[in-house]
């Protein structure tokens, strides 16, 4: 199991460098781990199906409880099938649709990378890991929208599907982890165990909106719908993959895995559901007014999602079966005609449905697959969307909800179910038939690996539906009832059992909803222009919608941090050095005032003073008064020099002879430094007033006194330390060394050290940076200032002694 | 600004300091020293020369980039700390050999450790000593 999920990363790792050897055979070389992985997993359909659950654990860090721990049931299995099965036909429809491109072998690293993620959350059994592999299908996708990165509205969806999933996921984690302590598990296996504990917790509220909030923005739900419609500036291939088939799904795995624990509570029941219905209707209502044909089923899948989480919400047995079954047929036919779009787009340079036309004669098998998904997609008999379809209805009709609302969301369905068949008459019928129009490019034939994917998904929602049939269901040896009751048990986590019907045995209500539906789609889609006449003086609101809030909270976002570097980063030295004081003095010096128990008594040592030690603090304290008053740069520099050997010399006197060696290196360094630099300043001069000369000398002696102070009370406590004694022992037992102040710097705060020496040699670089490319900057300006810059060298520099 | 004295002075002080140096490296795990105040003295060698003569010579009388020295420092540092790995034990676990080697004493990882911080205060301090005696 942990190589089936890994094994995305690794050749993800070698796929640009196998590009480079198998050029334009790489994608069906890398179609074999997907491939394997189907195989893989679907061996385990047999034991899953009679009701098996596959563990496997593996310690990651076990002193945090996060564990590689993956959970196969039927839920997450049929997840994993989609996610590799479809991911399979992606890659070989991406090395036709991308052929050719100079950075296609970063699409196939990219394109495994999230394979692997997105396997990774629907198998984990670990919370955190759950959460790591979801924030790695945020980060994949994020690549994969800004796959064509020389365009900037490219990047801005990649940079807007990032945030808004990414908000969410930060959300999410906040309520997984809240999960976890209310529960005192990480294991999602456990954790459904728990749910009376969760839902009458106090804080089951506060879980259930940060893991919604997750659930919602990562499947697109309003109003964080935007973003996927968005995403669209990604190539064809991964809107089919990632943002129809698998990762938008996400949200809905996690909602389906979560509730036996959360679900079953008013507050799931109407915040699911309405969200959901909302989100189907509004996007259902906003994907036929669309041109472009990629944002006409982008606006489906949203809408798709919105029936999926509204069918979750309600929860029951009925609902969950009809959210599994709609979830297969989504997948198969959305998967489908995003392809067919893109080779539609591939091969005539335009995906506007005003565009195009009469496309049948040109692309004969990309329209056969096109005229399939979208049967499927319009839930017609035979297929199998109108089992879906079906089941949607009865679920709603049978929703335990007040009565009138049970009416209104079966209503809502209906209208979008409608709205759908118009958006599957628009891509499948409008470019393939009818009049042939002019394209941007002379339509072709699609290459076998294009048309290959399209035509297997779509295929499969004919069988799917032939096989649901009750002649043929049982002369099969695995019944897709059994299968489908597997993934029904894996949410409800009970066991459940299910029957699939592709005949209504009666002419019930749901038939005739159905013959609503599908008469009122084709009448609908008819009727489309003239609607559309009416509605768009209506559009205003749209305008003014969720997108735009985004934009105003990124706005906002931009000034204020704008604004607080302006104030923050004032650039001169003076106004950083009195904020640092200032606050030092504020914060310390307060809690000092109000905790400290000291009194005067620390003043007591100062008495023990010996003369040669006066006669040292009377050397720095001259030092300091020279530096402080002298005119001359080079003056002050060699008076701080006397402070800090004044300093080494007491460090001598008090036995710490490191530091003392340490101190006069660093001192006779830092004054070499100083020269340097002071050497190339203009002419010293004063220019702060009085008043600013006051205010220094008050920030000065404020944090000079807090300091003594601060020194005062530590020596005060000396005797209550117990790392002293600590390193003293330990230093030649458990480091071999009698030098404790080495030891510490080397063995027992190795660590430290380590992040120490770095952040010099970074320091180093930038200054390094800083001063070579200001000289790089004047030799590229031009010959005067060139000149003078020579005439200053040879005036000024000191260092040259060989002149 | 020659100074005869000076350049004299220097063409033996720098052999001298530099010994001094990997004496305070070397000596630092018993007695006062160590690879911090070891790199300084170095540093402060070779600076003296840069005074004595001039940059061009003193980057000559190193031999190699000082940024080099950081990166092959940071290195040493890094890879005496996975030593410990090898032996399952966790990042950063000091290991000593059993057997004494001459002049050196007993030889352990935190003093590949301490040699890694020597030559990276080398780096840091030449490079930056360099580039502001360089710049103009």
């Amino acid at each position: 199991m942990l190589i089936a999920v890994l094994s995305g990363f690794g050749l993800a790792v070698i796929a640009p460098w196998l590009n480079r050897i198998a050029r334009g055979a790489t994608g069906w070389i890398i179609a074999l781990l997907p491939l394997g992985l189907v195989i893989y997993f679907a061996t385990l359909i047999g034991p899953i199906v009679n009701g098996k659950v596959i563990t496997e654990s593996h310690a990651w860090v076990p002193t945090l409880d996060i564990n590689l721990s993956f959970y196969v049931d039927g839920l997450s299995l049929l997840f994993a099938l989609i996610i590799t099965g479809v991911g399979m036909l992606i890659v070989i429809y991406g090395s036709g649709y991308l052929a050719g491109h100079p950075q296609i072998g970063r699409f196939y690293a990219y394109l495994l990378m999230f394979m692997a993620s997105m396997l990774g959350v629907v198998l984990a059994d670990n919370v955190i890991t759950l959460f790591i592999f979801w924030e790695l299908t945020s980060v994949s996708s994020f690549l994969l929208i800004g796959y064509y990165h020389e365009k900037a509205d490219s990047r801005a969806a990649a940079l807007q599907a990032l945030l808004v999933t990414g908000i969410g996921g930060l959300a999410l984690l906040a309520g997984l982890v809240l999960m976890g302590r209310v529960t005192g598990t990480w294991e999602i296996s456990e954790l459904l165990n728990q749910g009376e504990i969760l839902r009458n917790h106090p804080l089951y509220w506060l879980i259930l909106t940060l893991i919604l909030a997750g659930a919602f923005t990562k499947s697109a739900q309003f109003p964080f719908h935007f973003w996927l419609p968005g995403a669209m500036a990604a190539p064809a291939p991964v809107s089919a993959y990632l943002h129809s088939a698998t990762m938008v799904k996400a949200g809905i795995y996690l909602i389906a895995r979560l509730s036996p624990a959360l679900g079953g509570t008013e507050m799931w029941l109407y915040t699911v559901t309405g969200f959901g219905t909302v989100t189907m209707v509004l996007a259902a209502y906003i994907a036929w007014q669309e041109t472009d044909l990629k944002r006409i089923l982008a606006y489906s899948t949203v809408s798709a999602l919105g029936t999926l989480m509204m069918l979750l919400g309600l929860g029951d047995h009925i609902a969950v079966e009809a959210a599994i079954v709609y979830l297969i047929v989504h997948s198969l036919y959305k998967g489908s005609l995003f392809m067919v779009v893109g080779a539609v787009d591939h091969e005539s340079g335009t995906r506007f449905i005003t565009e195009l036309g009469g496309l049948r004669r040109a692309m004969p098998l990309i329209a056969i697959a096109a005229g399939l998904a979208a049967l499927s997609m319009s839930g017609i008999p035979l297929f199998f969307g109108f089992i879906g379809k079906e089941l949607i209805y009865e679920a709603t009709l049978e929703a335990h909800l007040l009565s009138y609302w049970a009416y209104i969301i079966t209503g809502a369905a209906v209208v979008a179910n409608a709205l759908t068949i118009v958006a599957a008459g628009l891509v499948a019928i409008k470019p393939f038939f009818g009049q042939q129009v002019e394209t941007p490019e002379q339509p072709h034939r699609a290459p076998l690996s294009m048309w290959l994917g399209p035509m297997i998904l779509a295929g499969l929602g004919l069988v799917f539906g032939l096989i649901s049939s009750d002649a043929i269901k049982t002369a099969l040896p695995l019944n897709i009832d059994d299968a489908v009751s597997a993934v029904v048990s894996g949410i409800l986590a009970e066991s459940a059992h299910v029957s699939l019907h592709l005949f209504p045995s009666e002419i019930s209500i749901i038939v005739i909803l159905s013959v609503i539906t599908i008469a009122g789609g084709v009448g609908f889609y008819l009727l489309r222009d003239t609607l559309y006449r009416f509605i768009r003086p209506l559009n205003i609101i749209t305008k003014w919608g969720p997108e735009r809030w985004y934009d105003w909270i990124l706005d906002g976002m931009m000034m204020v941090a704008r604004l607080q570097t302006r104030v923050l980063q004032s650039g001169y030295l003076r106004y950083y050095l009195l904020i640092i004081i200032l606050m030092t003095v504020g914060l310390a010096g307060t809690t000092l005032v109000t905790q400290s128990k000291i009194g005067l008594e620390i003043f007591r040592q100062i008495p023990n003073v010996r003369v040669y030690e006066l006669f040292i603090y009377i050397t720095i304290v001259a030092a300091i008064v020279v530096t402080v008053t002298t005119s001359s740069r080079l003056t002050a520099v060699a008076a701080l020099g006397v402070v800090g050997y004044g300093m080494a010399l007491i460090f001598t006197l008090f036995g710490a002879p490191d530091l003392a060696m340490t101190q006069f290196s660093i001192e006779t360094l830092s004054v070499i430094l100083l020269v340097l630099v002071l050497y190339k300043l203009p002419r010293f001069s004063v220019f702060s007033s009085t008043k600013q000369h006051l205010r220094d000398v008050i920030v000065a002696l404020a944090g000079g006194s807090l300091m003594t102070v601060l020194i005062l009370i530590v020596t005060a406590l000396d005797s209550q330390s117990r790392l002293t004694p600590y390193f003293a022992e330990n230093s030649l037992a458990l480091a071999r060394g009698h030098n404790v102040v080495n030891v510490i710097l080397v063995d027992f705060r190795g660590f430290d050290t380590m992040g120490e020496i770095t952040v010099l040699g970074i320091a180093a670089l930038g200054v390094y940076g800083l001063l070579k490319l200001r000289l790089e900057k004047i030799h590229r300006s031009d010959e005067e200032q060139e000149a003078q810059a020579h005439q200053r060298q040879s005036t000024d520099h000191f260092l040259q002694a060989d002149k | 600004m020659t100074s005869l004295i000076l350049s004299t002075a220097t063409r033996y002080m720098l052999p001298l300091l530099l010994l001094f140096s990997v004496f305070l490296l070397l000596q630092g795990h018993h007695e006062p020293g160590g690879g911090f105040v070891g790199g300084l003295v170095a540093a402060a060698a070779f600076a003296l020369y840069a005074f004595a003569f001039n940059v061009v010579n003193a980057r000559q009388a190193l031999r190699v980039d000082p940024r080099t020295l950081i990166g092959i420092g940071l290195l040493l540092a890094v890879g005496s700390g996975l030593i410990s790995l090898f032996d399952n034990l966790p990042f950063m676990t000091g290991l000593w050999s059993s057997q004494a080697i001459p002049v050196l004493g007993k030889v352990g990882t935190p003093m590949l450790f301490d040699v890694g911080v020597y030559l990276v205060v080398v780096g840091v301090t030449l490079t930056i000593i360099f580039s502001l005696a360089e710049s103009d």
